[in-house]
């Protein structure tokens, strides 16, 4: 079921995540959010709100084509229609947003004159990749990870072109793919979550800043695990990035998306889109570590994430997708998969964790439509503090799927008395040749096991610590070897204060 | 070594210990014996600072210091070792991790190094077979999906790799088949040094026909009424609790 990992990356991270233990949170409210730090860049805004005209302008801005003005006019105009009313089947409570209070489009100055190399690129902005621990230099080198980093919406730096070139793999931002490469871009653009998918990704089709594209010829292995890094840093600046992954027929891709937001008092929307489309027996593998700011302690600011992904699998195809959410205030996010051709596999592997007053409610869909189609969903939510997490998942059998399997294990832990989880699964089966399997667990951290690690010489914070990473050792196991240590560094550090 | 003196103690407010005296230096093996629910497991976890175990008077005395208010880690980290009677899982937590885990710790309050990966690993291996721990048990997570006897020899596997001054086994010898009792004791006899010292709780004789014991207390209703040399244990194998309690009892009336 594991991905062998990508030969040809090796520990650099691992480094700086030692220099990471260093600069854990400390007890100043301000101070909690390890990674808050604003850089002072100049933005190239465009005023607050949005409206046709601010459509019109990005799209200008990034001298798009014709069609792709008329495709984001046409969301534009679906998403008026909506009145800005958002879905709320969530179990998640939040003050409204105020559309027209958002800077839709912010761009680096350096942008302007389109940084050649590093060397061309903002110091200032250099030094936040660093702060991230971001190794974009050597560093990127030694952890042989390409990163196209997306800075307020633009990328300002793509690496290990060469390598990638010589693959004949495509890593480029979006709006480079949209000038070098329009007809793959608008082929599969909305091919799979279309412009009128949902409230917020219909927001997206509109106003969509940046975001990465991949594309994978036909039989190609993807040399190296492709990394993109996004980061939302003007001050009220929604973040509208838009991904698009394809991989051909026979390929493999490993993708790895890490996010963090700077400390904001604010709270800011994140509203992307991923689309991946896994053609004839490829397999695109996609993981996540999600690390926006999550407020503070007493529930103030924090990234409001709502996330539309999914992909799309032929015959053959696999997708599978791993998260680790530990940021946020909200998180409204299922990764899902279109099981459309026959002997196609979808695979959801997550761990959610909310601490102080976060909500997450997260999981997936699974859309069973080819014969012999399987999938596996493995959500672990832990909760902390007054933390509410929702598991939501959606199984569904169309009748043309015959022979179809799913397993589902939905495992929640509770750390404390004053959080909460919930699971709601939904199954439809419409084929009755269908296979499902559903495991639910609910625990908390016994007395006993703290007292036995405690009895062992660990103190109760790292005796829940380790109890709680055993909990997520299964998904943690679907990560790339780097990211799976950043995994377990992030729990630590969003954990801290919940327990001792 | 240990110094226990009028020791009180109850369990969600239900006395268990009424007045414990004892007496522990280095080097020695002490049994504590005594029917169901006498209170040789509450002695035990009242000793490692086990949560709900209250010490309602006495006093607790390690190494000059009072326990009593001390956190269990901290106790641990002094040197004392529980091989608990009921052992838990730790899900998804790798065995070997989690001992490393416990001896970083212990090294870093000594003022030691930590043990590299390497030198950790060559170890724990050497212990595991010490131990006659099925080495494929030891690569899996703590306990998870081990039997009685396997939890209680992991125990064991713990008890040598972390070298405690003072080892408290509670019922360590329960659920055992001779062979595995027969590894144990011999595991113990070998760490017997004039540096450390036993506490072995137990309901039977069995052990300490293995582990010769300097000291066996008789523990009966919260209270110790019989205390004398290796011989009492053998006593109390012929007699029975009743038969050695009773004459005990008219003594004292």
């Amino acid at each position: 079921m594991a991905t062998k990992p990508v030969e040809g990356h090796v520990v650099a991270r691992e480094l700086t995540l030692t220099n990471s233990r260093v600069i854990s949170r400390t007890s100043s409210l301000d101070n909690d959010y390890k990674y808050g730090f604003v850089t002072d860049i100049d933005s190239d805004f465009a005023p607050k709100g949005i409206s046709e005209q601010i459509v019109r302008l990005i799209s200008e801005k990034k001298d798009e084509p014709e069609w792709l003005l008329d495709w984001r006019l046409k969301a534009y105009r679906h998403w008026v229609k909506q009145d800005f009313k958002e879905p709320s089947w969530a179990k998640i409570d939040y003050t409204p947003i105020d559309y027209q209070d958002i800077y839709y489009y912010a761009a680096p100055k350096s942008d302007n004159d389109s940084p050649k190399s590093l060397d061309e690129v903002d110091p200032e902005l250099l030094e936040t990749f660093s702060k991230l621990g971001i190794p974009l230099q050597e560093q990127a080198q030694l952890a042989g990870v390409a990163v196209d980093a997306v800075f307020d919406s633009v990328s300002v730096a793509t690496t290990y072109q060469d390598q990638l070139e010589k693959a004949g793999v495509i890593f480029c931002s979006m709006t480079e793919a949209v000038h070098n490469h329009p007809e793959l871009v608008q082929k599969y653009l909305g091919s799979v979550v279309p412009y009128s998918d949902n409230f917020f990704a219909t927001l997206n089709s509109a106003v969509f800043s940046d975001g990465s594209f991949v594309y994978v010829p036909p039989g190609v292995r993807c040399p190296i695990e492709l990394m993109t890094y996004f980061r939302i840093n003007a001050l009220d600046t929604g973040q509208f990035e838009r991904t698009l992954i394809i991989a051909d027929e026979g390929s493999y891709v490993s993708y790895l998306e890490g996010c963090t937001a700077p400390l904001r008092k604010t709270h800011q929307l994140h509203a992307a889109v991923v689309e991946l489309v896994a053609l004839d027996g490829a397999e695109i593998k996609y993981s996540t570590l999600q690390n926006w700011y999550p407020g503070d302690k007493n529930g103030e600011g924090g990234v409001y994430n709502f996330v539309t992904k999914r992909g799309k699998a032929s015959n053959d195809a696999k997708i599978s997708w791993t998260q680790v959410e530990t940021g946020s205030a909200i998180t409204w996010k299922y990764p899902s998969v279109i099981l459309q051709g026959d002997n196609s596999t979808g695979e959801f592997y997550s761990v959610a964790l909310v601490n102080n007053y976060q909500q997450a409610d997260t999981g997936t869909k699974m859309t069973h439509i080819g014969k012999n189609t399987k999938s596996t969903i493995v959500a672990k939510g832990i909760s902390a503090g007054k933390g509410q997490s929702t598991y939501r998942g959606l199984v569904q059998i169309m009748p043309s799927a015959t022979g179809a399997t799913n397993f589902t294990q939905c495992d929640s832990l509770l750390v404390g008395d004053e959080c909460g989880a919930h699971t709601v699964p939904y199954i439809d089966v419409r084929n009755p040749t269908a296979k499902m399997e559903h495991e639910a667990s609910t625990s908390k951290v016994s007395d006993d096991q703290l007292f036995y690690a405690q009895q062992r010489g660990l103190n109760e914070e790292e005796a829940h610590y380790m109890i709680i990473n055993g909990f997520c050792r299964g998904i943690f196991q679907e990560l790339p070897f780097e990211f799976a240590m950043e995994a377990q560094q992030l729990l630590r550090v969003s954990l801290e204060g919940a327990v001792g | 070594m240990l110094e226990i003196e009028q020791l009180h103690a109850s369990v969600e407010g239900t006395k268990i210990l009424k007045g414990i005296d004892l007496r522990v230096n280095a080097g020695e093996v002490h049994a504590i014996m005594g029917p169901n629910g006498s209170g040789k497991s509450t002695l035990a976890n009242v000793i490692a600072g086990r949560p709900g175990y209250e010490v309602t008077g006495g006093k607790i005395n390690y190494e000059g210091q009072d326990l009593v208010d001390t956190t269990p880690d901290d106790r641990a980290l002094s040197g004392i070792f529980l091989a608990m009677q009921y052992p838990v899982e730790l899900p998804g937590v790798r065995n070997r991790q989690f001992i490393k885990a416990a001896l970083d710790a212990l090294r870093n309050r000594r003022g030691q190094e930590e043990l590299t990966a390497r030198e950790f690993d060559t170890l724990y291996r050497a212990k595991v077979v010490d131990i006659g721990m099925d080495p494929d048990l030891s690569r899996r997570n703590v306990n998870e999906g081990f039997s009685g006897g396997e939890k209680k020899r992991n125990e064991m596997l713990q008890l040598a790799i972390l070298e405690p001054k003072l080892a408290l086994l509670d019922e360590t010898d329960s659920g055992l088949d001779i062979d595995a009792l027969r590894t144990i004791a011999t595991g113990i006899n070998g760490m017997r040094s004039s540096d450390r010292a036993f506490i072995l709780v137990t309901h039977y004789q069995r052990i300490l026909s293995y582990i010769n014991p300097d000291y066996v207390h008789v523990l009966v209703d919260g209270q110790i009424v019989r205390q004398g040399g290796s011989e009492l244990s053998e006593e109390l194998e012929a007699k029975g609790y009743k038969g050695l309690i009773e004459p005990a009892n008219r003594g004292n009336s």
